[in-house]
């Protein structure tokens, strides 16, 4: 970003160049923001406090749909799985995707073979790139009561005990969605910490090694401070992922068994598409939007507020 | 070549630091030592994960070619006796797999080839002109990357019902040109704030007007850059799966992914079937990234560092 900030006096030496005519090259893409996102987000506020079925013309009802909001205990039920979806999409991977990177990278890849840790980091992110239809399909079976692959393991191994009906009971339901998001998600920090590191003179290690300082204490003393800023862009893009995840819940277990996997975005699709209480369905999204926006803002502050720390 | 001078201008600092001596010396006192043990159980730790990673897709490998009677004999762990490919042909019918793939493909080509177009152009007002009030633009893209799609659903559900987009393919298109369109024009105008004015200087002296500068100088010294974007692009839109399922019903126009999850949840298909269908599913993704693996491994590592 550095660069970014080109002198004054270059920009004008392009000649016969006014800033005045690059609005143009602005117009389709600022059309096309503000009709498919501007107004469709403003119109869905403006959803939340009406009436509406979707056939019939909104009614202005005022607060009435946020005052349910706040009463909803499935509302506030469908945010406490959202804190089950962000431990199982940002906390366990990125502190997993942490200790694999740097394993990686310190250990196999400087110690072993570089093409050794560059396959290891392809495996770990094929799940990223699987279609998360297929991806609850073959979760789905390996996870069936009857014939799936954990219950034949299981099985196999003596551990009949454990053998449950995973994505079927209101107990498991949540934690095995949970379990698959944590498959789907580790390839992502292992990937961006990995690419990080190149950025680390490899002799910092050779040369802390060297002062005898073990794995654990060149990873906190090199890797954490090294890559701090793909940390926290790695965590508020999962944090915010999290909040919005809807694919995993709807082909795996479509919120069921009961309400137990319900999450806030597959409460709205529900609320538009099956109940037809768009007005509320509205009204949770809004919500969703709001938090996701603070959170998203809140990130980027406590960031800046730490490269100025450092600067100082 | 001379075009390949602002590219390794652009290229960050840090990867000049590394001159080769360093590595070099690192590598041979690398093999200098003996490995000790937490090297070797550091080796089997990584690799465990990656078998226990990799574990589900190899199963949907070798239950896919399974015939029903070896399942219900041996189980979802043995091997397969024998070749079977009736469960792959069975899926290929029942969700008409070419059309499906075929929508999936023309949704994705068309956001990859449109969401870049509309990013160059954003980023050239934004990161080459530097418009006034830039920032404030800026912010108006990133939100539309953050914000979530349910928030977004209805409304536009009653305005392409209105226009007749719905249930077509233009209405995913036009959407996801624009979300994903968002992103690139964020990642652009920096990649484009930091272009050599030393060459828009040369080509606005050479007498080339604003728009032949932008294909002729911007355009192609990007380009690898654009490259990676058209593939994340791609890759992303054949993923996504809340907007498809909500707009497109009519099994004629269904992506790979909701053909799949549509057709999970409306009868109940016997395993080789499930597993045949995990593996045509995955089959153009794995295809596609194992072509374009360079391009994105460039390119994950230029997004990173940005």
């Amino acid at each position: 970003m550095t660069k970014g900030q080109a002198p004054e006096r270059s920009r004008a030496a392009v000649k016969g160049q006014s800033q005045a005519g690059y609005w143009l090259y602005l117009i389709p893409g600022a059309v096309l923001l503000t009709a498919i996102i501007v107004v469709p987000l403003f119109w869905n506020v403006y959803l939340s406090f009406t009436r509406y079925r979707g056939i019939r013309p909104p009614v202005w009802i005022g607060l009435e749909n946020w005052q349910e909001l706040f009463r909803d205990s499935a509302f506030w039920a469908s945010f406490q799985h959202s804190i089950v979806m962000v431990v199982a999409m940002v906390i366990l991977p990125t502190g997993i995707g942490l200790i694999l990177a740097s394993l990686l990278f310190d250990l196999v890849g400087r110690r072993f073979n570089g093409k050794v840790a560059g396959l290891l980091r392809a495996v770990y992110y094929l799940p990223q790139i699987l279609p998360i239809a297929i991806a609850a399909i073959v979760v789905g079976w390996i996870l069936r009561p009857e014939d799936g692959a954990l219950n034949d393991l299981l099985s196999a191994v003596g551990l009949e005990s454990l053998q449950h009906n995973w994505l079927g009971s209101p107990d498991t339901a949540l934690l095995s969605i949970g379990a698959v998001l944590v498959w789907i998600q580790i390839g992502y920090p292992v990937v961006v910490f990995m690419s990080a590191l190149q950025r680390i003179d490899p002799q910092l290690y050779e040369a802390a090694e060297l002062d005898g300082a073990n794995w654990f204490q060149r990873f906190r003393a090199i890797t954490l401070s090294g890559i701090r800023p793909e940390i926290f862009v790695v965590v508020l893009t999962c944090t915010v992922a999290a909040l919005k995840v809807f694919g995993p819940v709807y082909t795996l277990t479509r919120g069921g068994p009961g309400d137990s996997t319900v999450v806030p975005s597959y409460y709205t699709y529900t609320e538009f598409f099956t109940a037809q209480r768009v007005g509320y369905g509205a009204t949770i999204a809004t919500a969703l939007t709001v938090v996701v926006l603070l959170i998203a803002v809140f990130f980027v502050r406590a960031q800046f507020r730490l490269a100025e720390q450092e600067e100082a | 070549m001379s075009l390949g001078q602002p590219k390794q201008q652009s290229q960050p600092k840090q990867l000049q630091t590394k001159d080769g001596v360093s590595v070099a010396s690192a590598v041979v006192r690398q093999n200098r030592r003996r490995r000790t043990g937490t090297e070797w159980a550091a080796l089997v730790v990584t690799v465990l994960v990656a078998v226990v990673m990799g574990a589900p897709l190899l199963l949907v490998l070798l239950n896919a070619v399974k015939s029903p009677q070896d399942f219900a004999d041996h189980g979802p762990l043995g091997l397969p006796t024998g070749i079977y490919l009736e469960g792959i042909k069975t899926f290929w019918e029942a969700v008409d797999f070419p059309r499906k793939v075929w929508n999936s493909v023309l949704i994705s080509s068309l956001v990859a080839a449109l969401g870049v177009l509309i990013s160059v152009l954003n980023a050239y007002a934004l990161g080459i002109g530097r418009i006034k009030g830039r920032m404030w633009v800026l912010v108006a893209f990133l939100l539309a990357t953050i914000v979530p799609q349910e928030a977004l659903l209805y409304p536009l559900y009653i305005m392409f019902k209105n226009i007749g987009l719905y249930d077509t393919v233009w209405a995913v298109v036009i959407v996801f040109v624009v979300i994903h369109g968002a992103f690139g024009t964020y990642l652009m105008a920096s990649v484009f704030s930091a272009f050599p004015r030393e060459l828009l200087e040369a080509a606005a002296l050479d007498g080339a007007n604003r728009r032949q500068i932008l294909w002729r100088v911007v355009v192609p010294v990007c380009r690898p850059t654009l490259a990676v974007l058209a593939v994340f692009f791609f890759i992303w839109t054949w993923n996504e799966f809340l907007i498809p399922l909500s707009f497109l019903v009519s099994a004629d126009n269904q992506t790979v992914q909701v053909g799949i999850a549509t057709l999970q949840g409306e009868r109940i298909m016997n395993v080789t079937t499930i597993s045949a269908s995990a593996l045509l599913g995955i089959a153009p993704t794995l295809l596609f990234f194992l072509v374009f693996q360079r391009t994105l491994t460039r390119g994950l590592t230029a997004g990173a560092i940005k």
